[in-house]
């Protein structure tokens, strides 16, 4: 079933349909008006609407010293960690296609294995390892980093491997048959192609990377969870909520703009005859769709 | 190797905690996200919209915002408690995040499930006079059931891991803070290390392998 998939499952309502659905329109909406109402109720109980703890988010200091530095931090560990994990998952995807086993086997077991390490285990790991390796420093931002690359870019990795596999093999072998050397089919005729169509699930593992940043949270480096909901509330007593209501705002509407450019793309490729392979699924199966 | 010997014990009982909330979120996941999605595709309007605004919401945010949110907002601020001890109200709070977190994902997958399903199956239902709740419950549901196995067993897998997040919502007992506090006072150990992560592999791989094997005998042949 296409899109339209809510209006195939029922027909359109006849008179008493539409007397039933009105019934459950209105029970659903006094359900959810009644939990609303029951929230507002706890929130104004808890004195969450007072003027005193909405204020300080008016004041442009909030946001200069602490929301947006903690936003930079946020930005910083993603897009080092984008950067690194594309570039990993390039070399480790291209390494699993090799034609050498001695190449292909090792870099399916490193992509394999980092993809099972829960992401947080890895983080913790780097985190205590560095310091006995190379002595003191601040290894908070090196450890969240390494770990969201080493984890992305194992899946990215994958994603990199399914994009080539899914341009037709006629391609290559047309590439051959005019004379092209090994690299020459992959540099000129596969990846050009495979781009497009993995740009999609690229794009959509970028977003968990996104949202996995907070990890850092845990090893208290310090990004827009950690300004939002530990020193800001410090500062400013009793801001919790409301500083919860505004980094998670900004969570989620940067996610929810990545998540559209990443339906864009698959939108564009699928129209796209720069490629003759079909679009990759944007998260599905690949590896794994969510993250921490 | 010492190491692991005299913290495994410790390491173990962190480990249980990790799998006595997998196997609850797992559940509930899986129940939440049903109804999540029978919202989504249903007739009423303000139910469909309610799910996805649900669904779009949670998904975007950071597991890790979500827990700590349900533990300093939910319980410290606006007084929600299931229990007087705090360690089993963590745990609780930890099981409401996580499988909101979960159920959203268990919808998509649903949804994409119900994508694959032909639009014969349902005008056949309609046309033998099943209603929208039947057509659901018998006929789309159980085959959008079998065409996700496998992405429904990347999710478990996936929550699997995230309940190494539990620290986020005040639960200090899951293995990730047991090995953090032995790493805290001992000194990093590679041993503990892969000792954890071959004990999550121990779960997670038989997973893939149990729902890759259920996805292909129950296929739906087309």
């Amino acid at each position: 079933m296409s899109s339209g998939e809510a209006t195939v499952l029922y027909d359109a309502p006849g008179p008493k349909a539409r007397a039933r659905n009105m019934l459950y329109t209105f029970l659903a909406s006094a359900a959810l008006l009644a939990v609303i109402g029951f929230i507002v109720f706890k929130l104004n109980d808890k004195g969450q609407f007072k003027g005193e703890i909405w204020a300080p988010f008016l004041v442009g200091e909030t946001w200069t010293e602490y929301l947006i530095p903690g936003l930079m931090g946020t930005l910083t560990a993603a897009a080092l960690a984008a950067v690194f994990a594309l570039l990993f998952g390039s070399i480790f995807g291209l390494a699993r296609l090799s034609d050498h086993r001695w190449i292909r086997v090792p870099a399916g077991i490193v992509v394999d294995v980092f993809r099972a390490i829960p992401l947080l285990l890895l983080i913790f790991f780097i985190w205590f390892l560095m310091p006995s390796l190379v002595g003191g420093g601040d290894f908070l931002l090196f450890a969240l980093v390494a770990g969201l690359t080493l984890y992305n870019g194992s899946v990215l990795a994958e994603v990199v491997r399914a994009g080539v596999q899914a341009v037709p093999r006629g391609q290559a072998e047309a590439a051959y048959a005019i004379g092209l050397r090994k690299s020459g089919v992959m540099r000129r005729i596969l990846l050009p192609q495979a781009l497009t169509a993995m740009m999609p699930a690229v794009v959509s593992q970028l977003v968990v990377l996104l949202k996995d940043t907070a990890l850092g949270y845990i090893i208290t480096y310090v990004d827009l969870l950690n300004m939002g909901f530990k020193i800001l509330p410090s500062v400013h007593f009793g801001t919790k909520l409301v500083s919860a209501l505004f980094i998670g705002v900004i969570y989620i509407g940067l996610n929810m703009l990545l998540s559209w450019f990443a339906t864009w793309l698959e939108k564009r490729s699928r129209r796209s005859r720069k490629t003759s392979a079909k679009p990759l699924p944007k998260t599905l199966d690949l590896g794994n769709p969510l993250g921490g | 190797m010492d190491e692991l010997i005299k913290y495994g014990p410790a390491l173990a009982e962190g480990f249980l905690v990790n799998l006595e909330l997998s196997l609850i979120c797992g559940v509930l996941s899986l129940i939440f996200g049903t109804i999540l999605v029978a919202m989504r595709v249903s007739p009423v309007p303000v139910l469909r919209a309610a799910g996805s605004t649900f669904v779009n919401v949670i998904r975007n945010t950071p597991l890790t915002l979500l827990l700590a949110f349900s533990a300093l907002g939910l319980s410290d601020t606006l007084g929600l408690a299931f229990s007087d001890d705090p360690t089993t109200n963590a745990f609780w709070l930890v099981v409401l995040g996580l499988s909101a977190y979960t159920s959203t994902f268990v919808c998509e997958a649903l949804r994409s499930g119900i994508n694959t399903v032909p639009m014969g199956q349902a005008e056949a239902a309609r046309a033998i006079g099943l209603t929208f709740s039947q057509t659901l419950r018998m006929i789309i549901l159980p085959q959008a059931f079998r065409a996700v196995i496998a992405p429904l067993g990347s999710v478990i897998i996936a929550m699997v891991k995230n309940t190494t997040v539990a620290q986020a919502a005040g639960l200090l007992l899951d293995v990730a803070f047991v090995m953090y506090e032995t790493f805290d006072t001992t000194g990093v150990s590679i041993p503990i290390f892969i000792g954890v992560v071959i004990a999550f592999m121990v779960v997670t791989l038989p997973i893939g392998w149990f729902t890759g094997w259920l996805a292909k005998r129950l296929a739906v042949v087309r």
